[in-house]
């Protein structure tokens, strides 16, 4: 797929992902290595959006598993489709019953959901579980099976193995720790808040009405504001967020006012939006 | 940088070393290290050290030991730096050009220059020789903070608002810049004395392994970052917990109901919502000098998983006890303080400085004998070194007839127990005594041993 880490770095960024050397590096030994990558990382600093821009780039359909509490086989794998097969048993009234169940489950009635969906077929996909650590622990058991050999057993229908294997991207906010089977699995990347340069060059391809050393002062906030210690950190999409209202307030330069206006789209608890506006003195008058 | 062979013995020493540490790391992941050592080539030593942590690694905790270790098995390069050292004003002056710059790959070779020129000490070759300490003690980089800054202002580099952030960046860029000369020193030191070793003595633990009672203030104070996302893993962990323990019992009579719409069979099992009460809990906590940096912690966490119960008292004690919790409540916003503000504004101690776990019990059983009733898990949290003083089992005892549960954390290794004034063998006859040395064994017995 990538020809060297450069080459994924150049063409991420065609596709409006910048990305840093850590995470060029490991999107070009997942495919090398054929392994899945698992990403984890706070809120908001891109994880998503780089499975879709993987997609992007290699011309590959986005597959997407969006997990959650309660997430189970039939939502993630697959499932009949009970009434349609209801209305079949129902309309050929005089046929055995032989007959009927071969015929009810056979792939017209069958509902394919984005696990075996990745695996079937021989066009180029990623297969993007995104919010992993929400599934509750019993799913981990189902990936780790359909990530091991990207096969999967329908009863009804015989096994399924995958002709061509997808890109696969784990993420996970570490709401809770996913067990170490599966992260033995993949290859582990951790995306934190990018370094200043980085940010800025996101800020500016996001927000390109937005002026050079506004962008900058932007960025430079953000900064410290993450050395804080607050409750929660703004994240880039935070940082992105508030260029925007920057841009749309049409803010020149940052000043006490504008930042103590807008601070609540950086941050989101009270306590923090109080003990930023004392340590950025944005009380005194 | 080295030969092909070479390099696949690197790697295995430092899955070794990384072992050492407490890193699991199994064979499938050391093959797929090679492998992508393999596709990334030795020209780049920053991709190697990617590669190999997404190979080797599972999680971020383990990547500050990783990098340590990284940096003695591929070093950055042998000996020293090429130029002759400069002099400690000269290397003053480049150092405070490349603060102001934010001139990362400069702070890198400067760091470089000084362990070099400055961290040198001893001269015979079996000497350890290489000291990040003295280095940074004679080059003093803190005290370049008002030149670096007047450097920026000069250049129009911080104008406005902005002006107020300068302070703090630069500061940021100092403490990077100390780490810096203290991986150069470590990696100098290993060249002397063979890495394998000083992979294993020098490298610091990660911050969930490190010894409460041995770690340092910065340490302390990483660890206390740790604390906001351990405690939403427990409380997801807490709630799967609680939500098994609602589960179970079937509900016949609404199980009947439901199945007359199936002609009676009874399809699908109703189960039975229990609503328990959430608990209550109750925390004794020794905030003597000698394992405050614990109950620090452990108070941080409680109060961080303060939602979980229907109620959360804290005391504190050294010889004398007092009660905490609002102190704690208004810590969340300040958790480095809240040591000293205990030390401030509880009574904790009486006529002297050390610990009397007897006076502190029996004060408890007296004054806030209501505070752990049949529905209260009670906590003690302390080495039970109690300065020769009565240990007063019977308090202890009375405490843990009333309560639901009495569970005792020591920070001390079991089989430190009972050697000198400590009493714990004696307090592990009456309550669950559990050796609690670090975050993660903290983190798994929370885990277990809360109520839910
Ligand atoms: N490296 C990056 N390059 C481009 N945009 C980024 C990058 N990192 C974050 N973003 C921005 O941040 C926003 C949030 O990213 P998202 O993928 O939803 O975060 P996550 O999945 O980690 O919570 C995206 O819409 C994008 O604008
Ligand atoms: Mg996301």
């Amino acid at each position: 797929m990538f020809t060297s880490v450069d080459d994924v770095s150049a063409r991420l960024a065609e596709a409006g992902y910048l990305a840093s050397r850590a995470v060029a590096t490991t999107v070009f030994l997942a495919d090398r290595l054929g392994k899945p990558l698992l990403v984890e990382g706070p809120a908001g600093v891109g994880k998503t959006e780089l499975a879709k821009a993987v997609a992007e780039v290699a011309g590959a359909r986005l597959v997407r598993l969006q997990c959650y509490e309660g997430v189970d086989e039939s939502r993630a794998l697959y499932e009949w489709n009970h009434a349609k097969q209801l209305l079949r048993i129902s309309a050929g009234r005089d046929e055995t019953w032989d007959e009927a169940r071969t015929d009810i489950f056979s792939e017209e009635f069958l509902l394919t959901r984005p696990l075996l969906t990745a695996i079937r077929g021989d066009d180029p996909k990623v297969l993007l579980i995104d919010e992993t650590d929400k599934a509750d622990v019993e799913v981990e058991g189902l990936l780790l099976e359909v990530l091991s050999d990207f096969q999967v057993t329908v009863p009804e229908l015989g096994t399924i193995t995958a002709t061509r294997r997808p890109f696969v991207v784990l993420t996970s906010n570490a709401s809770r720790e996913l067990s170490e089977a599966l992260r033995r699995r993949c290859l582990f990347l951790h995306i934190g808040f990018p370094e200043e340069e980085l940010e800025r060059r996101i800020v500016r391809l996001k927000v390109p009405g937005l002026d050079e050393t506004l962008a900058r002062s932007v960025v430079r906030v953000v900064g410290t504001l993450r050395a804080m210690d607050l409750r929660k950190e703004p994240s880039v999409a935070e940082t992105v967020d508030w260029a925007h209202t920057l841009l749309a307030l049409g803010a020149e330069s940052l000043d006490e006012t504008v930042v103590r206006a807008t601070l609540g789209v950086l941050l989101k608890h009270q306590d923090d939006v109080l003990k930023a506006s004392a340590k950025l003195d944005l009380d005194a008058l | 940088m080295t030969t092909q062979a070479g390099v696949a013995e690197r790697l295995t020493s430092l899955v070794g070393a990384l072992r050492a540490h407490g890193v699991r790391i199994g064979t499938g992941e050391t093959v797929d290290a090679a492998r992508a050592v393999g596709e990334l080539g030795l020209a780049d030593r920053e991709l190697l050290r990617e590669g190999i942590a997404a190979t080797l690694l599972h999680g971020p905790a383990q990547r500050q030991v990783f990098d340590a270790v990284f940096d003695l098995y591929f070093p950055r390069g042998v000996g020293g730096p090429e130029q002759p050292a400069a002099g400690r004003e000269e290397l003053r002056d480049r150092l405070a050009d490349a603060l102001a710059a934010d001139d990362r790959a400069m702070l890198g070779r400067l760091a470089i220059e000084a362990v070099d020129g400055f961290g040198g000490y001893g001269s015979s070759p079996e000497s350890d020789g290489w000291s990040s300490y003295q280095a940074l003690e004679r080059l003093r980089p803190q005290t370049l903070m008002a030149r670096v800054r007047d450097t920026v202002r000069g250049q129009g580099g911080a104008t406005g608002f902005t002006d107020r952030l300068l302070e703090d960046e630069i500061r940021r860029r100092i403490d990077a810049f100390r780490a810096l000369v203290a991986a150069e020193a470590r990696r100098r030191v290993a060249e002397r004395r063979g890495r394998d070793e000083i992979a294993r003595r020098a490298v610091a633990p990660t911050a969930d392994r490190l010894d409460f009672l041995f770690a340092g203030q910065d340490r302390l104070a990483e660890l206390r970052r740790t604390v906001q996302p351990l405690a939403r893993k427990l409380a997801t962990r807490l709630a799967a917990r609680r939500r098994r323990a609602a589960r179970g019992a079937i509900d016949l009579r609404r199980t009947l109901r439901g199945s007359l719409s199936t002609g009676g069979v009874p399809m699908k099992p109703v189960l039975r919502a229990r609503r328990p009460a959430r608990p209550e809990l109750v925390l004794l906590c020794d905030v003597s000098g000698s394992v405050s940096g614990f109950s620090d912690f452990t108070m941080l966490l409680v109060q961080a998983l303060h939602d979980q119960f229907s109620k959360v008292r804290v005391f504190a004690f050294v010889n004398r006890i007092d009660e905490v919790t609002g102190l704690l409540e208004h810590g969340r916003a300040d958790p480095e303080g809240l040591g000293a503000r205990i030390q401030a504004e509880a009574a904790v101690t009486g006529y002297h400085g050390s610990s009397d776990y007897g006076m502190a019990l029996g004060e408890f059983a007296e004054r806030y004998a209501d505070a752990a009733g049949s529905r209260t898990t009670v906590f003690v949290l302390g080495d039970a070194r109690t300065n020769r003083s009565d240990p007063n089992l019977p308090a202890l005892r009375q405490i843990a007839e009333r309560a639901r549960r009495v569970h005792w954390l020591n920070p001390e290794q079991r089989s430190r127990w009972g050697t000198g004034d400590s009493v714990a063998p004696a307090y592990a006859e009456l309550v669950e005594m559990h050796e609690c040395r670090n975050a993660r064994q903290l983190s798994a017995l929370v885990a277990r041993l809360l109520p839910v």
